[in-house]
């Protein structure tokens, strides 16, 4: 009895382990849902709406991934992670793909085993104070006490910058965003450091944005992007394509609202390649050959997600700068569609 | 009846003897399998063999699946992160460390902050504890209510809201740094106040981010020397020494002065001495090693010199001591119920005041019921040290769990250290109070 307990635990366990190693695809399809990890609340990039609703920059990609693989943008559950938890999350399966302003790191990519699939923001480090601090360059805040999400490539920067600058600071650290807004309001620092994108996301959720600036120097390279584990190339594939395909609707003046249109009228073979009317491109991942017209139908492409966010309409006004497409001087760039 | 006893036992024992000579005469049986199972005496055996095989094999099992899954993530399990550049700044640090130093010397500024939170607590949260259990039982009306209250409501709230609570308080409510920006004469004529005023005669400073206090400088320090991450700081051991030696000293002092009362029946006056004992030599050696206070003054963003304490240590000593003292508060109430009324009556009797009576008849007493339900709340002062998580207090868990663990990835390596971390001292507190439990307990002789 006991012996056949025993076994029985075993080969329950081998199961689940069986299954934990199927394709994240396939696990996905299962489930019936994509499981997204993504901010804890970063106004404009992935924070949850008055309704509880989570929308953003980040969050318009996994919808679209959503849309891609199961057909339906709103199958996606979002898993708020902090700046200390998204890589446990991420690499323990908690999530499936983590779209959460991270930066492109060597040794996330090879140490951490994970796979940045694509750079979704050109980002860099800044530092925002308040007017009144009198301070008009990062090389004025000798001696100054600064906020830090920890766990964080800009905790990195800033040591190495203030270092190398012959600086002292007084580090405050904070787990997530939210926290260091409070902190930064509530004056518990000078200085709020983070990636620039994320600055000017939170000076416009501040109660008084026109008195807080942004100093000029940026202090890093933060390429921010989609994460996927390790091993499974044909789900990153997946992640990577489906962004490029947003990128390539821009470039090729496919919209949301055109894109059923597009499918039926354009003559150009690119085009009908990525909308699925010609070839199997969808098939070659494991996916219909509608994938791409559903993920850019549902929040537009790339040009469309980024003005719906954080463009110069919204309180964040953010200008295109590096994200422009490489076409207009920026470096987004997709690999073609053949 | 007596013959009847003696006949019957006679009886017995030949019996006995008989049964001794039959068992004598049996012949030797070989060991059977069937009796591991149906002798008694070898059942338990049995039992004990397979509930250890089970355990092995549990072990074995999860250690088989944790190869298995490293390896199908590629990962090892290594220590050697400890020794690479950490990258990273701590504000509050015991021991010399910048971000150069090593993840390995990180995660000793990070348990030398654990241990300097936990010992402040135990003390402080004992001090307040004793007194309010004590006041518990003042035949006060009023106070005694009052501690019932400060008990009840402290210890029903959850530790981690009241860690918030005291950090949100000091965070929010204190002035910023810069309203403390000196104003000159011509400012306070033009009708400028100064928005804040350091206390206690300019030597501290509350702001809204931490509280500046004197530090203590020496200006012909002994010098430290470095072994591997550890660091030796001369002058701080021979402080510790000449202060242990000093308490050292005074107790045998009180002990000869003990023993001349009770050959004599006459006490020696001993306090000028205790104080010339204490205080004389650590005197002499801060002066010998050029002591001085360095003052907290108002320069640039913050307040320069001296020593800034962070708010999120304040905090979470401040929301530990009076949450844990409510239990040990608790303890020493239910110790000192637990001596019997007619002790302190027979005290009374004798003419001892109630101050004494509780000094030497009671609390030597109630010690032993005391003792053990405090050393579980020392050791849940020091795991609790672990929620300064929630203010970004930088202990163990913030150092090598925290971030220690994110920018190397090492989750399992990180959280195995810091478990063992934690048990072990852990351990050590409950065998060092076992020691001091042995020497208060009840004596059986």
């Amino acid at each position: 009895m006991k012996k056949s307990v025993f076994l029985g635990t075993l080969a329950v366990s081998a199961l689940a382990a069986g299954i934990a190693t199927a394709g994240t695809l396939d696990d996905i399809k299962a489930r019936g849902q994509l499981i997204c990890g993504s901010n804890v609340g970063l106004t404009g990039f992935g924070a949850p709406d008055a309704s509880g609703n989570y929308a953003g920059f980040d969050v318009d990609l996994c919808k679209a991934v959503a849309a891609a693989v199961l057909g339906d943008a709103t199958k996606v559950k979002y898993v708020p992670t902090t700046g200390e938890t998204r890589f446990t999350a991420l690499s323990s399966g908690e999530v499936d793909l983590l779209v959460r302003n991270s930066t492109w790191t060597y040794s996330r990519d090879t140490d951490l085993k994970f796979d940045f699939v694509a750079v979704n923001y050109y980002d860099g480090q800044g530092f925002m104070v308040k007017k009144d601090l009198g301070v008009t360059s990062a090389k004025d805040l000798n001696g100054a006490t600064i906020c830090i999400q920890t766990g964080t490539t800009t905790e990195l920067n800033l040591a190495d910058y203030f270092k190398s600058n012959n600086m002292t600071y007084t580090p405050v650290t904070i787990a997530d965003d939210a926290e260091g807004q409070r902190q930064y309001a509530a004056g518990a620092c000078d200085s709020y450091t983070t990636d620039a994108s994320g600055l000017a996301a939170t000076r416009a959720t501040l109660p008084d944005p026109e008195n807080h600036i942004i100093l000029p120097e940026i202090i890093s390279k933060e390429p921010l992007g989609p994460v996927v584990r390790h091993g499974d190339n044909n789900w990153g594939d997946i992640v990577r394509w489906t962004f490029y395909a947003l990128v390539t609707a821009e470039e090729k003046g496919i919209t949301k609202a055109n894109v059923e249109e597009m499918a039926t009228t354009s003559q150009d073979p690119e085009v009908r390649r990525l909308l699925g009317v010609e070839g199997d491109m969808g098939p070659m991942m494991g996916l219909d050959k509608d994938w791409a017209k559903r993920a850019i139908a549902t929040s537009g492409n790339y040009g469309e997600i980024f003005a719906a966010n954080i463009g110069e309409a919204t309180p964040i006004k953010l200008a295109r700068g590096l994200n422009e497409l490489w076409s207009k001087g920026g470096l987004m760039y997709s690999p073609p569609f053949r | 009846m007596i013959p009847a006893i003696k006949a019957e036992s006679l009886g017995a024992l030949t019996e006995r003897g008989d049964f001794m000579a039959i068992a004598a005469a049996t012949p030797k049986q070989g060991f059977r399998l069937g009796q591991l199972v149906y002798d008694t005496r070898y059942r338990s055996y049995t039992i004990q063999v397979i509930v250890l095989l089970l355990v092995l094999a549990g072990v074995y099992w999860l250690g088989a699946n944790l190869r298995e899954n490293l390896a199908a993530k590629g990962k090892d399990l290594s220590y050697n992160f400890l020794f690479n550049r950490a990258g990273y700044d701590i504000g509050q640090h015991l021991i010399a460390y910048s971000n150069d130093s090593t993840h390995g010397r990180a995660a000793i500024v990070g348990l030398l902050n654990t241990l300097l939170v936990a010992s402040l607590a135990c003390i402080f949260a004992t001090i307040l504890g004793v007194t309010v259990g004590v006041l518990r039982l003042s035949n006060n009306w009023l106070v005694g209510r009052l501690m019932t209250v400060y008990i009840e409501v402290f210890r029903n709230v959850p530790l981690l809201l009241w860690i918030i609570l005291a950090y949100v308080a000091l965070s929010e409510v204190m002035p910023e740094p810069k309203d403390f920006k000196p104003v000159t004469a011509e400012m306070i004529a033009a009708g400028h106040a100064p928005q804040a005023q350091m206390l206690f005669g300019n030597v501290l400073a509350v702001t809204n981010r931490g509280t500046d206090i004197p530090s203590i400088l020496l200006s012909r320090p002994l010098g430290g020397i470095d072994i591997g991450p550890l660091s030796l700081n001369f002058s701080f051991l021979v402080i510790a020494g000449v202060i242990i030696a000093c308490i050292w000293a005074n107790l045998g002092l009180l002990r000869r002065a003990k023993e001349v009362q009770e050959t004599t029946g006459e006490r020696p006056t001993t306090w000028w001495k205790s104080i010339a004992i204490l205080f004389g030599p650590i005197i002499a050696l801060m002066i010998a090693l050029g002591f001085h206070l360095e003052y907290p003054a108002f320069k640039g963003f913050n307040f320069q010199g001296g020593l800034n304490v962070a708010h999120a240590f304040t905090s979470l000593l401040i929301a530990l001591t009076i949450y844990s003292a409510t239990y040990i508060a608790e303890a020493v109430r239910a110790g000192i119920l637990a001596i019997s009324r007619g002790q302190s009556e027979a005290a009374f009797a004798l003419g001892l005041r109630p101050g004494r009576t509780m000094k030497l008849i009671v609390l030597p007493q109630a010690l032993r019921v005391i003792i053990p339900p405090l050393i579980s709340q020392y050791l849940n002062i020091t795991k609790n040290t672990s929620l300064g998580i929630a203010v970004s207090y930088l202990d163990l868990r913030g150092t090598l769990g925290g971030i220690t663990l994110n920018q190397t990835g090492r989750e399992l390596e990180c959280m195995l250290l810091m478990m063992a971390i934690y048990l072990t001292l852990s351990l050590l507190i409950s065998s060092v109070m076992n020691v001091f439990n042995n020497a208060v307990r009840l004596k059986e002789r």
